[in-house]
């Protein structure tokens, strides 16, 4: 016997999802454009599918990120992902011991144990092959029931698994978390019930048999069981496509995607779709985001792709960011969360009207320089950074020339941010243009957001983009410039768009390390926090970006430095009005620290502030 | 025995509230942190809106002190606790004393230009404070900027460190928009050559003759009034210094080159004074100033009995409001006696 019609729920289920999914990935996908397709399909039969294969392993079936979050939280999805796919591989493996090695139809193996009634297995027969595999079924069912007796716990302890805040699922969700849930219940009750029946089954399903043979009339309620267990799966499988789950095929296609080189930001509506059904909604973006701090929790990540994937995004809502980048270095599936929300913001795109007359000319300068210096915006507002940097040019004998000296268009990258991609463009082509003039060899700016959109948007043509920070740290390395100890305690706080946006960590901590003790908080480097005075947040009042600010000056000052040392002219502006401590950029005290053979700046125990 | 009120603090409201308590009779201490009483007053020149020279109104304060009163200078409070139905009030140089009923008249610190680095103060050397213009004219010297020249332009940058949540005062200091008037005025009178620019957000003339004064800037004296915050200033080869400021009005971006900046920096609460009111269990709002029981009603009264407060700690004020408040405070401390 190798058909019953309970199993009908099952496999219309599966076939409708797989339908689903063929349908809607070949849309996604046929809407890159075709050199885009053509690297995807190469990339199949490439090292790059290996690469895949082992962060699908990495990531989907053991979740190592979870793991490094919260072991309890790692073991609860694991158990869910790694122990349902050992069961489908395992099951799929022990049914062709029956069928003499022929590969069966689908819904033979996970029903396997009402096809075929062994006996009780013997301990020792754990060494035959059926024995094994009885032993394993079970084994792996207890595993992934275990991960469900957590998943229960955490809705009431989640602070156990490192979550203070978790995700509000909408009713959709609830309702496919509940078959899901329901599918291992009904898959133990079944094969206990049959197993009962049969005094079949490995060590936890005749166990159960026995025992429910003795209360219950397991023969009348064996066959009901495997209706609810393949209804279960049923209603799962067709609900998958629209709730959540859908995250557990996507994330695989996403990560093939991603490896193959494809830019996610590139395809809205495509790639875009790929990406937003890759989250599962596990809410780890929630209590990373500084926006909870002012009751601001209606635009985290999870929700903001969320209203993406219901086609409902709240423009207002999704004005709440300041595009800091921390979920996106929390999030397991690493989802370019900035990039959608950015894609997001483009509805509002604006066109830029003025024509830049206002601005005086520049007079074009005659001599070859090797470095451009470009404050941007922000380094005009922070007049000693800026004059710090000239100070810095000057002692190091560099040849160079001040772009912005009278004035300056931004930089384009607060515009692109807003979503505001075509006047961003204006920009971006308008200060290209006076760049390349310049015939320098080295970019060098003091805003990391001017430095981030210099790297990632213009195209210079091979001439080098450096933050000050790390142009300072080279002209020390190549002894252009002699620093002095200070005899001080710094923190350095991370600029976001230099930290977690540009990946530049150690050169300003070097730099650091030579003129101060650097004294380490609790969040730096990755996790650093953002100072409150981000120019990708539109909507926030300033008393609601004071409390950010100040909340992140409580953990940069924890450890009661002299200095708190930025390398953003926005951190430092936004931290200085609020800070009891003193707030340089790096440029300033490494001005501070060439300019003194003996330490200027006494420590703070010595004076009165 | 006369009952004992100890004064903190000898600017014009604690002069006044220690002159006017003295008339009932009290026994007055009056302490100081400094050598001089006087407070901010002692450096300001002139005096809004009749230009009255700053030591003279001084001076007239001081004279109604009754010899009676006890001044104590040179101390800084350090502690001050409430005990049964008196306060002990301590110093840093051991001084202490029992006292009946205190006063609190600390006045307020001016805001610290340099934490508005946009505007260049302490880096430009041109870019100086209403404060020091004041000791400028004070002095009796030419006026001419750092570099020795005769400013042919000059700017005053209304709401320096006012009415700006980035530097956490959401607060209007009051007394700065007939300030900027005034000594645009005086600058005028000195340089009647000179161009000088005022930049604000609002002009707020609510006392009597301010208006006059503000028009007369503007008849007489030729005085530009630019609405538009300063957005940030930079420094040319000679000095000068280049404000680039928006005209809301004609909805225009404006460079101006000026010779002289003058920043009309605000009032904030004293840090020691938000020290002692914390540690007094005193009711603290967002604005730091000292909040008393009623604003309207009873303005010198604060939440603990026997504590009262007068002048500019518990808000922003002129010398003329500051004197009004400081008469009142006595009358409610002497009402407190009575009870």
């Amino acid at each position: 016997m190798t058909f019953d019609l309970f199993v009908l729920p099952f496999f219309i289920g599966l076939l409708f999802l797989v339908a689903v999914l063929v349908i809607k990935y070949s849309r996604w996908i046929a809407l890159m454009d075709a050199p885009d397709r053509v690297k995807a399909g190469m990339a199949l039969f490439s090292v790059n599918l290996l690469k895949s294969l082992r962060e699908v392993f990495l990531e989907s079936l053991l979740h190592r990120k979870m793991f490094k979050r919260n072991a309890l939280l790692g073991y609860m999805h694991m158990s869910f992902a790694l122990g349902w796919f050992l069961l489908i591989v395992m099951g799929n493996l022990e049914s062709r011991i029956y069928s003499g090695g022929h590969i069966n139809p689908p819904y033979y193996p996970i029903f396997l144990k009402f096809f075929i009634h062994d006996k009780r297995v013997l301990p020792f027969e754990i060494f035959t092959l059926p024995g094994f595999f009885r032993f394993t079924m079970d084994l792996l069912l207890l595993y992934v029931l275990s991960g469900l007796v957590l998943a229960l716990f955490k809705r009431t302890r989640s602070k156990w698994f490192g979550l203070k805040r978790t995700t509000k699922h909408n009713s959709f969700d609830r309702w496919a978390l509940t078959s899901l849930w329901l599918i291992f219940p009904m898959r133990l009750l079944a094969e206990s019930f049959t197993a009962g029946i049969y005094q079949g089954g490995g060590f936890l399903t005749n166990t159960l048999g026995s025992f429910f043979a003795l209360i219950l009339p397991v023969q009348y309620l064996a066959y009901p069981a495997w209706w609810a267990y393949s209804t279960m799966l049923g209603v799962f499988f067709v609900t998958l496509p629209w709730s959540r789950f859908m995250h557990i095929p996507t994330e695989i296609v996403l990560i093939f995607l991603r490896n193959a080189g494809i830019e996610p930001g590139k395809y809205p509506g495509s790639f875009s779709e790929i990406e937003i059904r890759s989250c599962p909604r596990c809410g780890v973006c929630i209590d990373v985001c500084q926006m909870n701090q002012v009751g601001l929790t209606g635009s985290t990540a999870v929700y903001f792709i969320r209203s993406l994937r219901d086609k409902q995004p709240d423009i207002s809502l999704n004005a709440n960011c300041m595009m800091c980048g921390r979920c996106l270095e929390a999030c397991p599936v690493g989802i370019d969360t900035l990039g959608l929300r950015v894609g997001a913001r483009n509805v509002d795109n604006k066109i830029l009207a003025s024509d830049f007359s206002y601005l005086p000319a520049r007079q074009e300068t005659e001599k070859n320089v090797d470095v451009v210096y470009f404050a941007g915006c922000m380094g005009h507002l922070t007049p000693a950074v800026k004059r710090a940097m000239l100070q810095i040019f000057e002692a190091a004998g560099i040849n160079y020339t001040f772009l912005d000296e009278d004035g300056s268009i931004c930089c384009g990258r607060p515009l692109k941010l807003a979503g505001m991609k075509d006047a961003a463009l204006k920009l971006v082509a308008e200060n290209t243009s006076k760049i390349k003039r310049t015939n320098a060899k080295i970019l060098v700016t003091s805003c990391p957001i001017c430095y981030k959109v210099f790297n990632n948007d213009y195209k210079l043509d091979g001439m080098q983009v450096m933050h000050h920070s790390v142009f300072i740290d080279k002209l020390v390395e190549d002894k252009k410039l002699t620093l002095n100890p200070l005899g001080i305690k710094t923190v350095y706080h991370d600029p976001c768009e230099l930290g977690r946006g540009s990946g530049i960590y150690e050169q300003p901590r070097h730099v650091l390390k030579q003129i101060s003790e650097v004294a380490g908080v609790t969040e730096e480097r990755a996790n650093a926090l953002c100072c409150g005075g981000s120019i990708g947040e539109l909507n926030m009042s300033a008393t609601q970006r004071n409390v950010i600010r100040d909340n992140a000056l409580n953990v940069l000052c924890e450890p009661n430095p002299d200095i708190l040392v930025t390398a953003c002219p926005l951190c430092k502006k936004t931290f200085g009005p609020g800070s009891g401590t003193p707030v340089l950029d790096i440029a300033e005290l490494v001005a501070e620290s060439m300019n003194q053979e003996k330490p200027a700046l006494k420590s703070k125990t010595i004076v009165e502030v | 025995m006369a009952k004992h009120v100890v004064v903190i603090g000898a600017g014009p409201a604690g002069l006044e509230t220690s002159a006017s308590l003295a008339k009932f009779g009290f026994n007055v201490t009056l302490v100081e942190k400094e050598d001089l009483s006087g407070g901010h007053l002692k450096k300001w020149h002139a005096l809004f809106p009749s230009l009255m020279p700053g030591y003279e109104a001084l001076d007239n304060i001081r004279k109604g002190l009754n010899p009676s009163v006890k001044m104590q200078v040179s101390t800084k409070i350090t502690g001050m606790e409430a005990v049964n139905d008196y306060f002990t009030v301590t110093g840093h140089n051991g001084w202490q004393a029992k006292a009946d009923a205190v006063v609190m008249t600390t006045g307020f610190q001016l805001f610290d230009a340099h934490r508005k680095e946009e505007y260049g103060y302490g880096i430009y050397e041109n870019v100086i404070t209403s404060a020091d213009l004041e000791e400028l004219f004070a002095s009796g010297k030419e006026l001419l900027n750092r570099h020795g020249r005769k400013p042919e332009r000059i700017g005053f940058v209304h709401c320096v460190g006012s009415r700006d949540e980035k530097v956490n005062n959401l607060h209007c200091s009051k007394v700065c928009c007939i300030t900027a008037v005034k000594q645009a005025i005086e600058v005028k009178q000195k340089l009647p050559d000179a161009e000088v620019f005022c930049f604000y957000m609002d002009l707020r003339m609510f006392g009597r003759h301010y208006e006059e004064l503000y028009k007369e800037a503007q008849e007489k004296y030729n005085i530009q009034f630019i609405r538009g915050r300063l957005s940030e200033s930079t420094e040319d080869q000679d000095g000068n210094v280049v404000v680039k400021v928006e005209d809301t009005l004609l909805g225009k971006p404006l460079r101006i080159k000026t010779g002289l900046l003058v920043l009309m920096v605000g009032m904030e609460p004293r840090a020691n004074t938000r020290t002692l009111a914390r540690r007094m269990g005193l009711k603290s709002v967002s604005d730091g100033f000292i909040q008393p029981v009623d604003e309207v009603l009873h303005s010198n009264y604060t939440e603990i009995p026997g504590l009262f407060v007068a002048g500019t700690c518990s808000g922003p004020k002129s010398i003329a409001d500051t004197l009004a408040d400081a008469r009142s405070a006595a009358f409610a401390v002497a009402d407190f006696f009575k009870k």
